[in-house]
């Protein structure tokens, strides 16, 4: 039922039961999800408030533009890759199989943690060659941008070390179904921001 | 039913108390009369619609009011009657609107024949600058701002050099002439307001924002701040006098340009040194002060506020009426001939050896004097009670406790500060209202004597 | 996808059922009594917040008669009133308070979808109110820089608090905005996904509709809030320059430079702005409620009423500029922000109008819910119509930053709102505690409110018309406000008083109901929709017993011809529709759930 008809529909006018066991109108996926996908769009209103104050504060004559270092590259490569196997655990966990399971939910996780250190890294060949933090809009908004994306990260891997507890403790792949589904969002979300947010910082 | 007729009576008493209400717009004073019209429009549609809609809920009310054997008509919508209510407010709000955008346009487009000039706030004052003869006003910045320089303005700058410099709150226009203000910042927002010119504009660090006007009206107006700037908010005054052209000619003449203000000659000490001796007798041969002899503690104070305190004595600002003491320094401080006397005497006084005064005031409570302190005077007169020329703040530590005391209780009764021509005066008669009363007056000043 | 169907969760659904006194009443995962939680701290921070604002009034009121603060603490009160009432109270009180007590039942659900999430969220909100009482009792105490916190002032020498009040402040904030969100995620799944059978989002209560909204409202401007609040924080802790252009503090130069004080004030008002309709959205929805229970009548018009709530949100998000028209942004924003401002005024007189008809013809019941929802009819349309001034940009260069603007969002979003919400707190009083409230001290209650705000805002316009400016703790000499300025104020601060003094009958009445109020039964009211519906008064745990309830009919049957009563509950199936030659129907013999 589109939402046009819905929101001109006249309630008065219709009596009895509508719709199945389901509320009409309910997304057809469980709430968790719903309130995740909430979530990813209320993260991606916060990174994008910082997007356009970004672009404002670089409209200001004091910008001196930052050269990323090169080692982003090899970060970007990290979570990629922490994706894949996100992707594949969540494939796995749907076929119903345990083979693999662990490996690719887990390995997500670690590569996920590379990846993170590997930011640190940056932060620390930065601030060893003078890019301190408050030295110019670019580099705090470097250390902002990253700073946060970071964050989420950490937030996500919250969840995932309780799943994998679950994992290494022997759940059946159906119990962590869900969990590692919406770990798997979660991350393809973060590596979109992150795609996203390197495109603007190595662009500008 | 006590509802309704309630409803009923306020709604006319709303309208007696508007009708009756000696509370209105003051005076305009610029040509933004526009404006005011754009008011009326807007004041009748949404009187009528006030007075309408509510004399309405309240006949619903009394009219539908529960009743024995009475039923609610069932009725789940009318939609004609919406969209027609719709659109009745739709062209009741365009024709608020409409007026509101064409004004706008011209409050936000200067007419090519308006002069500049530039209101510069900082906590909490006011300061304006006019461009010179050469119509140009030079680049100002603050990181160039300095006690001899408090524009910023940049000294390279040839177009700078003839702007006149005015560091006083007042500010004079010329009448029936378009006027632009520059307006500047030099720490945190503040507003330039003029209620009799409607118009008003934020002053925003970093940036110049603008505002434009065209007075009407002769007369001397408050300049309010009106945008939350920091404790001293309600305490940053300042005026604007508008007058005929030739008047306004005349006084701008009597003002420096900026280069005058950066050639004034370096102040003598010893010039000052050699007219001490009267001071001598009452303030000490070292300027340490004389509590018999009513003379306070001159040495350790800052070389601006003795002169600008010499000055007030000399153009009997201070020493008015119920200041004994003040009315006894106006024939000594008139033996300062002129300006340059004051400034050498000032220097002088600057340069004495500085020891804090011997405390007179005991048994007061230090703990409560340093909770008012850090709550209101140390946002101006700093942590440690230096001062600062930057907000017009004396040195209050090691200086003479009883005079504090005296000179707070001057401004509290107004016997201090309300001199017209008394600059910053006013801020202390507001802000010494943080003390209750002696007692405190004198907690304060105990604390004073801790910060030494 | 293999979804679990809602019937089926219900037979499986663990409800974590409280086996101790702190985990019935303090570690609670019910959302009931995680909405007195909320509403209980939400109200104890107001009555904070309601004392500040008598401070203020006393000195401006007596300004040399008493002795109760100086400009420093009048600053911090102006700041801390403000924040305290927009954010901890309002917002925590409309949406943690009734949105949690009311969604479930409305929607005729168990519980929120999350409990556990539910009852983080009320102690996460617990622990910004300690942070931001804190503030309080630090060195420099609370923040002084106005509730709107503009840089470069909150972290200046010359602003009380400016060092730990500010800190405190806008951590507390993003603690706060951390337990919105874990509150709102709630709400809107609730909302989506845990209606029970037949209840469609058309049959859902206006109060539903609201909060529904305006926590999607919240989801979306609180990260504005926060975001600025992450950037004011870097520039205060370690130097950066978002918001800080080069300034001079008391004669020293700071290591700032370039920053942009404009880029908060948008990223605030952008928060800013929704954040108004984040009160008003839910209080039109319970006033819609109120209104048509007692005048026995359908909302009139309610799709229009839903479609102005969504309207209305969509359009707050475009306005916000309206706050900045003097703040030196580009001033060709003004044309395109007075626009989009004055058209918002048509699809909220909408909803007047229509809560006007749906008194029309109706069978009004005059007690106490019904005072306060009409009375907030008044005042609404009163503060409504002052904001077309304000927002109309050309009129607000002469009124903004004047008392006009206090009077005008005190009436729109203060009195109003607490309205609603003595309305919404009465009239749903009998369900939460199973006793009716004294009605007769509810209604002098009601008249000490709302006639002595009238006194206190209605002046206080008159205060603006002449120019006095907001934010002064005091007023000095001037050319332009006559002496006669000061008899208004003395007037005010006497009727603020007095109403101040009156909210004690409101504590004594619903503490004294507790035990003294009369039995109310299941359905006091009459009321058609499903909160009234529950097995037991209170609710409870579990909401509705055995079974959950399947719903047949919007929430307005009020008055159906034909029918022999004057309201059909919502989960009374079509054929055991009594008619007029039916005896009497008994609310408490429900058949459908038999049909269920």
């Amino acid at each position: 039922m589109s939402l046009f008809k819905t929101l001109t529909e006249k309630p008065w006018e219709r009596k009895g039961v509508i719709g199945g066991l389901n509320p009409e109108g309910a997304f057809e996926s469980p709430p968790e999800r719903v309130a995740l996908g909430f979530f990813l769009t209320i993260a991606s209103v916060i990174f994008s408030m910082f997007g356009v104050s970004y672009v404002i504060r670089m409209s200001l004559p004091d910008w001196e533009p930052l050269a990323e270092p090169s080692q982003l590259w090899l970060n970007t490569g990290l979570l990629v890759i922490s994706s894949v196997l996100f992707q594949w655990a969540r494939n796995t966990a749907n076929a119903g199989k345990q083979k693999n399971l662990m490996t690719a939910f887990i390995g997500g996780g670690v590569f996920a943690l590379l990846f993170i250190a590997g930011q640190m890294l940056t932060w620390e060949g930065l601030q060893a060659s003078g890019f301190y933090v408050a030295s110019n809009p670019a580099n705090s908004f470097f250390y902002l941008l990253t700073g946060l994306h970071v964050a989420h990260l950490l937030g996500g891997l919250w969840v995932w070390s309780k799943s994998s507890i679950r994992l290494i403790s022997g759940s059946k792949p159906e119990d962590v179904r869900l969990s590692i589904e919406l770990c798997t969002v979660y991350w393809h979300f973060l590596l979109i921001i992150w795609l996203i947010i390197f495109a603007i910082l190595s662009n500008t | 039913m006590a509802l309704a007729v309630v409803i009923f009576l306020l709604v006319i008493g709303s309208v007696i108390f508007h009708f009756a209400s000696p509370w209105w717009f003051t005076d305009i004073a610029a040509d933004w009369g526009s404006i005011d019209f754009t008011i009326n429009i807007t004041f009748w549609v949404t009187g009528f619609v006030f007075i309408a809609c509510n004399l309405f809920l309240a006949y619903c009310v009394y009219k539908f009011r529960q009743k024995d054997g009475h039923k609610a008509v069932y009725e789940p919508e009318n939609h004609k009657l919406e969209v027609g209510l719709s659109a009745i407010t739709t062209i009741g709000v365009v024709a608020m609107l409409a007026p509101g955008l064409f004004v706008w346009a011209s409050i936000v487009t200067p007419p090519d024949n308006a002069t500049e000039f530039e209101a510069m706030g900082q906590q909490w004052q006011w300061a304006f600058r006019y461009p010179g003869a050469d119509g140009i006003m030079g680049y100002a910045d603050t990181q160039l701002v300095t006690e001899t320089n408090p524009f910023g303005v940049n000294v390279e700058d040839p177009n700078g050099q003839d702007d006149i410099i005015v560091t006083g709150p007042e500010m004079h226009l010329p009448l029936d002439k378009p006027v632009k203000a520059l307006l500047r910042s030099n720490d945190v927002l503040h507003n330039f307001t003029v209620p009799q010119f409607r118009v008003k504009m934020d002053l925003v660090p970093g940036m110049i924002s603008y505002i434009w006007f065209e007075p009407n009206k002769a007369g001397r107006y408050d300049i309010m701040c009106e945008e939350l700037c920091g404790i001293g908010h309600f305490v940053m005054r300042g005026a604007v006098v508008i007058e005929t052209q030739a008047e306004y000619d005349v006084w701008l003449a009597a003002q420096p340009t900026f280069a005058e203000t950066q050639a004034v000659a370096a102040a003598n000490p010893a010039a000052g040194q050699a007219q001490y001796a009267v001071c001598a007798a009452c303030h000490g041969a070292q300027g340490e002060g004389n509590q018999a002899l009513n003379g306070p503690k001159l040495a350790g104070q800052q070389a601006w506020y003795i002169e600008r305190q010499l000055k007030h004595f000399k153009e009997g600002v201070r020493g008015g009426e119920g200041d004994t003491n003040g009315q006894a320094m106006a024939p000594m401080a008139n033996m300062l001939a002129d300006d340059a006397a004051v400034r050498n005497m000032a220097a002088y006084i600057a340069s004495m050896p500085d020891t804090p005064a011997t405390p007179t005031i005991t048994g007061a409570d230090v703990a409560n004097g340093a909770i008012i302190y850090d709550r209101n005077c140390a946002a101006c007169h700093l942590d440690n009670g230096d001062g600062t020329w930057y907000t017009d703040a004396p040195k209050l530590a090691g200086m003479s406790d009883w005079y504090f005391v005296t000179q707070i209780s001057n401004f509290r009764a107004g016997i201090r500060g309300l001199h017209p021509k008394d600059d910053y005066g006013e801020q202390m008669v507001g802000m010494s209202t943080a003390m209750s009363g002696l007692e405190e007056i004198e907690d304060v000043a105990a604390f004073i004597n801790t910060l030494r | 996808m293999a979804y679990v169907p809602l019937a089926d969760q219900d037979s499986e659904m663990e409800m974590h059922h409280p086996h101790s006194w702190v985990t019935k009443y303090v570690w609670s995962q019910d959302h009931k009594v995680i909405a007195i939680q909320y509403g209980g701290l939400a109200i104890a921070v107001g009555v904070v917040a309601l004392v500040l604002s008598l401070l203020m009034r006393m000195q401006l009121g007596f300004p040399e008669t008493f002795d109760l603060i100086d400009p420093s603490s009048y600053y911090q009160s102006v700041t801390m009133h403000g924040m305290i009432m927009v954010v901890y109270m309002l917002t925590a009180l409309l949406l943690g308070g009734f949105g949690n007590y009311l969604i479930p039942l409305m929607c005729g659900a168990r519980d929120m979808v999350f409990p556990f999430l539910n009852m983080l969220s009320v102690w996460v909100y617990a622990l910004s109110v300690l942070i931001l009482m804190s503030s309080f009792f630090v060195s420099g105490g609370p923040t002084g820089a106005g509730w709107t916190l503009y840089p470069p002032q909150t972290s200046m020498a010359g602003t009380p608090g400016h060092d730990m009040g500010i800190v405190l402040m806008l951590l507390s904030l993003a603690v706060f905005i951390v337990a919105f969100t874990m509150g709102g995620l709630n709400y809107v799944t609730t909302i989506l996904q845990y209606r029970c059978r037949g209840l469609t989002m058309m049959r859902l209560p206006l109060t539903v509709w609201g909060i529904f909204i305006a926590t999607i409202l919240g989801l979306f401007a609180f990260p504005a809030l926060l975001v600025s609040a992450i950037m004011m924080l870097f520039d205060m802790l370690l130097g950066t320059s978002f918001f800080m252009p080069a300034v001079i503090e008391s004669g020293t130069p700071l290591d700032h430079n370039g920053g942009s004080p404009i880029l908060f004030q948008h990223l605030f008002w952008f928060f800013g702005h929704p954040e108004v309709y984040i009160v008003a959205l839910p209080a039109f929805g319970l006033v819609s409620d109120v209104l048509s229970t007692h005048a026995r009548k359908n909302i009139f018009g309610y799709r229009m009423m839903v479609w102005a709530i969504i309207a209305i949100g969509g359009l707050s998000f475009i306005v916000w500029a309206h706050h900045m028209y003097v703040s030196g942004m580009h001033p060709y924003f003004g044309f395109f922000f007075a626009t989009t401002t004055l058209i918002i005024a048509v699809p909220t007189a909408l909803k007047v109008y229509n809560w006007v008809l749906t008194l029309w013809e109706g069978d009004i019941r005059l007690n106490a819910p019904m005072y306060f929802a009409i009375g907030f009819i008044f005042t609404f349309i009163h503060g409504g119509l002052t904001g077309l001034f304000l927002g109309n940009v050309v009129i607000d260069l002469p009124l903004s930053d004047t008392y006009f603007v206090v009077a005008h969002f005190h009436m729109v979003m203060g009195v109003s709102p607490v309205l609603v919400i003595f309305a919404a707190l009465y009239h749903w009083y009998p369900k939460v505690t199973g006793r009716m409230f004294h009605e007769g001290m509810a209604k002098a209650h009601f008249w000490c409110t709302f006639l002595g705000t009238y006194a206190i805002y209605l002046p206080m316009h008159y205060l603006g018309f002449l120019g006095v400016p907001r934010r002064y703790y005091a007023m000095g000499s001037t050319d332009f406000i006559p002496a006669s300025a000061q008899d208004l104020n003395v007037v005010i601060t006497y009727a603020a008083l007095f109403v101040g003094a009156a909210q004690l009958l409101f504590f004594i009445n619903i503490f004294w109901s507790l035990r003294n109020g009369e039995k109310a039964g299941p359905n006091p009211w009459g009321s058609a929709s499903l909160e009234w519906q529950t097995p037991d008064t209170p609710p409870a745990h579990g909401n509705w017993g055995d079974e959950l309830p399947t719903v047949y009919r919007w929430a307005y049957d009020y008055s159906v011809p034909g029918a022999h009563e004057d309201f059909i509950p919502q989960n009374v199936p079509e054929s055991d529709e009594p008619t007029a030659d039916e005896q009497h129907f008994d609310p408490d013999h429900d058949e459908s759930k038999a049909d269920a």
